[in-house]
This record gives C-alpha cells, sequence and structure tokens, in this order.
C-alpha cells in the first residue's frame, strides 16, 4: 500500500517535472516577447539599488538644514533644487525611496501572509469558521481604501509604522479573497480527492496539493498590489496621518512642498516624479508576471 | 428583478452590523480614557465624571453599543468637539459637496475613458494606441495629490485659466438649497455663479477621476478589442452595416458591461480620492470633515463620518449591481 503510494507520487512528481521544464521553456520565450516586464524589472532594480545606496549617492545629508541655500532652483550643485529649509531635495528623494520601499515591502508581506492565512483557513475548512471570515471580509470591504485606513490610524495614533499597519489591514480582504477563491476550486479536483484517498493528512494536502496552486496567484497580486500600497501610504502622509517632518518621505515632502507650490515647484515635482516613476515600474512588473504567470488572472486581478 | 433588489438588501443586514459594531469597538480600542481626551488634562474628577454620565460611558458595554446604533439609527451621531455643532449637521454641510464633485469625476472618468479606449481598440498596436496606453499607464499609476498639485499648477497658475481652489469666487454667494454648488446656482438661476462654480469644480473632477479613466480606457479597449471578434459583429459588418454603426451600435453596448463592473469595484478608489482632492482644493466636502476630524482627534464625527461613508459606499455598489443585473440578465438567477 505505502509503496504504490510512492509510486504513484513519484511518477506524479515526474510528469510534474517535465510539465514545470516545458512551462518554463515557453516563459522565457513570452518573456523575450514582453518587453513591459523587462522595463519594469530595470526600473525597479535601479530604484532598490538607489535605495540601498543611498547614504553613499546623496551628496548631502537628507535631514540637515542649510539656511544661506534656502528654495535653490535645480542646478549642478543641487541636482533636484533645495527646499524651504535649504535641504538637499536630490538625497531626500534617494533616502525617500528607502522608506517607501521599507513600507511597501512590509505591508506587503504582512498583508500577503494574513490574507493567505485567511483564505486558506477560510476556504480549506470550510463551514461556519468560512462563514464567520467571509462576513468580516465583507464589512472590511464595506470601507473606502483610505476610510479604512483612516479608522485605523484614528485608533493607532498618526505615524509611519501605523500607516504602514493600516495599508496592511485594508489589503488583506482582498488577498484573502483571492486564496479563499483558489482554495475552493482547488480542493474539489480530483487530484487532492486522490491524496484523501491513498491517506494524506490535511496538512499534507495543504502543503502539497493546495498551496502550489496558490503561489502564482499571490505573486502576481504582491507585485500588483505593491505599487498602490507606496502611493496610497504617500497619500496617508500626506493627508499628516503618516511620517512626520523632517522624514524624507515622498508623500509628506509634497505635503510640505505644496505651500510652495507655484514660486518652487521643483520641490514637488521630483517626489512626485519619483513615486510615479517607481509605481509604473511595479505594475509594468505585475501586469507582465501576471500574463506570464497566470493569463487566467486577467481582469480579475 | 424586485426579487434580487430584495435578496441583495437583505444581505446588506450583517454587513451594516459589522460596520457598526467595528465602528462602536474600534472607538473604545483608542488608548486612554476617552473623557480625558475630550476634556484635556487639566479637567477636574468632577468634570470627567459628569461627561462620563453625559455620555453613558458608566453604563455596561453592550447598553452602550444599543444607544449607538438606536442614536445612529436616528441619525444622531452627537456633538463635534471642535465646532460644538451636531455631527449630523456637520455631514449634511459636507456631503452634498462630495457628491457633486464624485459625480462630475465619474462622467469624466466614463467618457473619456470610453473615448480612449474604444479609439485604441479600432487601430491595435497603431502608434495612436501605444500612445493611448502609455498615456494609460500613467493614469494608473499617478499619485491623486501629485496629479492635483501638477493641474493646479499649471491651469491655475501658470497659464490662470481656473482658480486655485474653493468652490465659489469670494464675490458670489448661492443661497444654499441642496448643498451642491452648481445645482443650487443653476436651481436659483443665477448664471454668474454658474459659471463660477463649474470653473471651481473642473480640475478636482479632472484629479478625482483620472484614475478610474485611465482604468476605464483599459477595460474598455480590451473588451472593445473582445467583441470586435465575435461572429456577430463579423455579421454585421458582412451585412453592410458602416464602421462607425459596428463599433457604435453593435459593439459598443456589449463592451460596456465590464465597465459598469469597474466602476463599482471603483467606487472605493473614488470615495478615498475625495479625502485627498479635496485636502488639495480646498473644498468643503465630506473627505476633508474626515482628515480635519482625524487630525483634531474629533471622535464623534470620526464615527459618524465613518458610518456614513461605509453607507453611502455599500448602497452605491449595491445600485452598481442592481444596473449590472439590469444589464445583463443572467446575473439575477446565479
Amino acid at each position: 500500500m505505502a509503496r504504490s503510494a510512492d509510486s504513484i507520487q513519484l511518477s506524479a512528481r515526474a510528469t510534474s517535472a517535465a510539465r514545470e521544464s516545458r512551462a518554463v521553456a515557453l516563459s522565457w520565450r513570452r518573456l523575450r516577447r514582453s518587453s513591459n516586464l523587462v522595463v519594469g524589472a530595470v526600473i525597479v532594480v535601479v530604484v532598490v539599488a538607489s535605495a540601498a545606496l543611498a547614504p553613499w549617492l546623496a551628496p548631502y545629508d537628507p535631514i540637515d538644514q542649510e539656511f544661506t541655500n534656502q528654495l535653490r532652483p535645480p542646478a549642478a550643485a543641487h541636482l533636484f533644487g533645495t527646499d524651504e529649509f535649504g535641504r538637499d531635495i536630490f538625497s531626500r528623494v534617494l533616502f525617500g525611496a528607502r522608506i517607501a520601499l521599507q513600507v511597501g515591502v512590509l505591508a506587503d508581506l504582512i498583508a500577503t501572509v494574513l490574507g493567505v492565512l485567511l483564505g486558506v483557513v477560510a476556504g480549506y475548512v470550510g463551514g461556519r469558521l468560512d462563514a464567520l471570515v467571509t462576513r468580516v471580509l465583507d464589512v472590511m470591504l464595506a470601507f473606502p481604501y483610505l476610510l479604512l485606513a483612516m479608522i485605523v490610524v484614528a485608533i493607532l495614533g498618526p505615524g509611519l509604522t501605523n500607516a504602514m499597519i493600516a495599508i496592511a489591514v485594508v489589503y488583506t480582504p482582498q488577498f484573502a479573497r483571492v486564496v479563499r477563491g483558489v482554495v475552493l476550486s482547488v480542493k474539489e479536483q480530483d487530484h487532492v480527492e486522490a491524496a484523501r484517498a491513498i491517506g494524506a493528512g490535511p496538512i499534507r494536502i495543504l502543503a502539497r496539493c493546495i498551496l502550489p496552486n496558490i503561489v502564482s496567484p499571490i505573486i502576481v497580486m504582491s507585485t500588483l498590489t505593491i505599487g498602490f500600497m507606496i502611493v496610497e501610504t504617500a497619500g496617508l502622509s500626506f493627508l499628516g496621518l503618516g511620517a512626520s517632518p523632517p522624514t524624507p518621505e515622498w508623500g509628506s515632502m509634497l505635503a510640505t512642498g505644496r505651500s510652495f507650490m507655484l514660486t518652487a515647484a521643483w520641490i514637488t515635482t521630483f517626489p512626485g516624479l519619483a513615486i510615479l516613476v517607481t509605481v509604473v515600474a511595479f505594475n509594468l512588473v505585475g501586469d507582465g508576471l501576471r500574463d506570464l504567470l497566470d493569463p487566467r488572472l486577467r481582469g480579475r486581478l | 428583478m424586485w426579487k434580487y433588489i430584495s435578496r441583495r438588501l437583505i444581505q446588506l443586514l450583517p454587513v451594516l452590523f459589522g460596520v457598526s459594531v467595528l465602528v462602536f469597538f474600534g472607538m473604545h480600542l483608542i488608548p486612554g480614557d476617552v473623557v480625558l481626551v475630550l476634556l484635556g488634562e487639566k479637567a477636574s474628577a468632577a468634570e470627567l465624571e459628569r461627561l462620563r454620565h453625559q455620555l453613558g460611558l458608566d453604563q455596561p458595554v453592550y447598553i452602550q453599543y444599543l444607544r449607538f446604533v438606536a442614536d445612529a439609527l436616528r441619525g444622531d451621531f452627537g456633538v463635534s468637539i471642535r465646532t460644538r455643532q451636531p455631527v449630523i449637521w456637520e455631514i449634511q454641510q459636507a456631503l452634498p459637496v462630495t457628491i457633486e464633485l464624485s459625480l462630475a469625476a465619474l462622467v469624466f472618468a466614463v467618457i473619456l475613458g470610453i473615448t480612449i479606449g474604444v479609439i485604441s481598440a479600432r487601430r491595435p498596436h497603431s502608434a495612436l494606441d501605444t500612445g493611448a496606453m502609455v498615456f494609460v499607464l500613467i493614469g494608473v499609476s499617478m499619485p491623486v495629490f501629485w496629479t492635483g498639485i501638477l493641474l493646479l499648477l499649471v491651469f491655475g497658475g501658470i497659464l490662470g485659466w481656473l482658480p486655485l481652489g474653493g468652490i465659489l469666487d469670494t464675490s458670489l454667494t448661492i443661497r444654499r438649497i441642496t448643498g451642491m454648488p452648481i445645482l443650487d446656482a443653476v436651481l436659483q438661476g443665477n448664471w454668474p455663479a454658474v459659471r463660477s462654480s463649474t470653473a471651481h469644480l473642473i480640475l478636482p473632477a479632472v484629479t478625482l477621476g483620472s484614475v478610474l479613466m485611465a482604468t476605464i480606457a483599459r477595460m474598455a479597449r480590451s473588451t472593445m478589442l473582445d467583441v470586435l471578434n465575435l461572429d456577430y459583429v463579423r455579421t454585421a459588418r458582412a451585412k453592410g452595416v458602416a464602421e462607425g454603426g459596428v463599433v457604435g451600435r453593435h459593439a459598443l453596448w456589449n463592451a460596456l458591461l465590464p465597465v459598469v463592473t469597474l466602476i463599482g469595484l471603483h467606487l472605493g478608489l473614488l470615495l478615498s480620492g475625495a479625502v485627498l482632492t479635496e485636502t488639495i482644493f480646498a473644498l468643503p466636502g465630506l473627505g476633508r470633515l474626515t482628515i480635519t476630524s482625524v487630525l483634531a482627534r474629533d471622535y464623534p464625527v470620526v464615527q459618524g463620518v465613518v458610518v456614513i461613508g461605509a453607507v453611502i459606499f455599500v448602497v452605491a455598489n449595491l445600485a452598481v449591481d442592481v444596473l449590472y443585473a439590469w444589464l445583463d440578465p443572467r446575473i439575477r438567477y446565479s
């Protein structure tokens, strides 16, 4: 009995390995055609590199004020100009990339982990627990994104960490919903039934049969949402609920630069551009990955 | 159809119950003594006790919750700490401004989005299509608050065509009827005020609608491409229907269905964007009220705004679903 189960598994592994290598070959062919993904990935690498190397790349300290150099337009000494406190905007934008990426990646991780947990438990266990989780998710989805984030910040108090937690909370139901849907449909498939028939326990079924199926929607969804998370954290900071001055955060740079919009447009232009470029890059990568890994998700994500 | 609507309405009840629980207990999670936050550190013990009794905070929690729900159903959310006005009055002042802004943004997004999508789909992979799709990608990724600042800078500052914020020129006044500036001005036949309030609405509406516009354009393009390849469209062409008729009458209506769903999915984005847009353009709407009350820790207003915001959002979603079911009868039976 045990031996035959093993041999079924072995041959299943062999065919799935063959299928995988074929899929990889196909993916490479498609990858070469999807220039968007490549362009997006290159920009993401540049953003990540400038965030990582900010302390070495930045010509000035992002917080040091230099009152003799206030509101200077972009020039050789200050590539992106200076703000109302004489701080170098180029340096601040570079350090801002660190904050944006840290917050985006962490919020994304939290939302992904929580969403997968909730979705898998609700979808796999089913019954009353599923009904309860789904109801709670429905309630959370009944709030407009930013409003829910603002409630969380109102409860926790303003600050960058709390803004990040708020954004993670807001996105968790969406992850959970997608994961639950995939789990529900996979659960009914024959290979799960077969695994159960040869005596696999629930943990084994979850780990070997169900989780592999949610990997690609999760990768796609995480990349697609990271851009929006960066925008929304910047939005909370813009409203005064996230990072507070003098932190070089893109959203709060835009908020303070707004008063000098007409006289010193560069204060808002460069952080704005930084957000736009970063988000465009993540969206290109997310769209590209979706088409590459799981074209069925088109329209759903 | 009525059966479908009533079923959906019944499904709303648990959601609204959950919203009330979340809002009520959410405010209880705020660290520290609410009464102390309201009155400040210098208040005497007797004052604290009196307010605690006045707010019913000396009652058991479930009684407090029931009172909260009973009051909320009557539209009573208490009194604003900041302005001493009833919360519901504050909301009544602010809500129409946001509704007018959101409707204008929606109209802008739908008209321009569908136009761009259809034009792109007519000649896929042409230079025009590629240009439109780059524009759309930027539109989707633009942070709303930067879009607003840029539009203000260009059209308000450099060109000076449009006003820099607010809802009306300070020299003009409109009597409040509905609270929506343009509508009130039209109802009163006050044409200078109509002109001025419309001019004040253009940039905020474009700002708020830009993300939705880009999303609609993308969706309209891909569904239009799908529909244009279907048999009945080929039949229409074969029958000799002119190209404009094929696109406009045969294909467009079927391509609109996913756009309606998309609007439903993005209503939350619109309401969220309203907070940022109203902040940038200094509009006295619900979003502005939300952020000022959150920053001022004016909890009664936060509670009221959140409940009203969630109800509006849920009802608007229902309206979209009903519209969708009316457009596509298959949905009613699934």
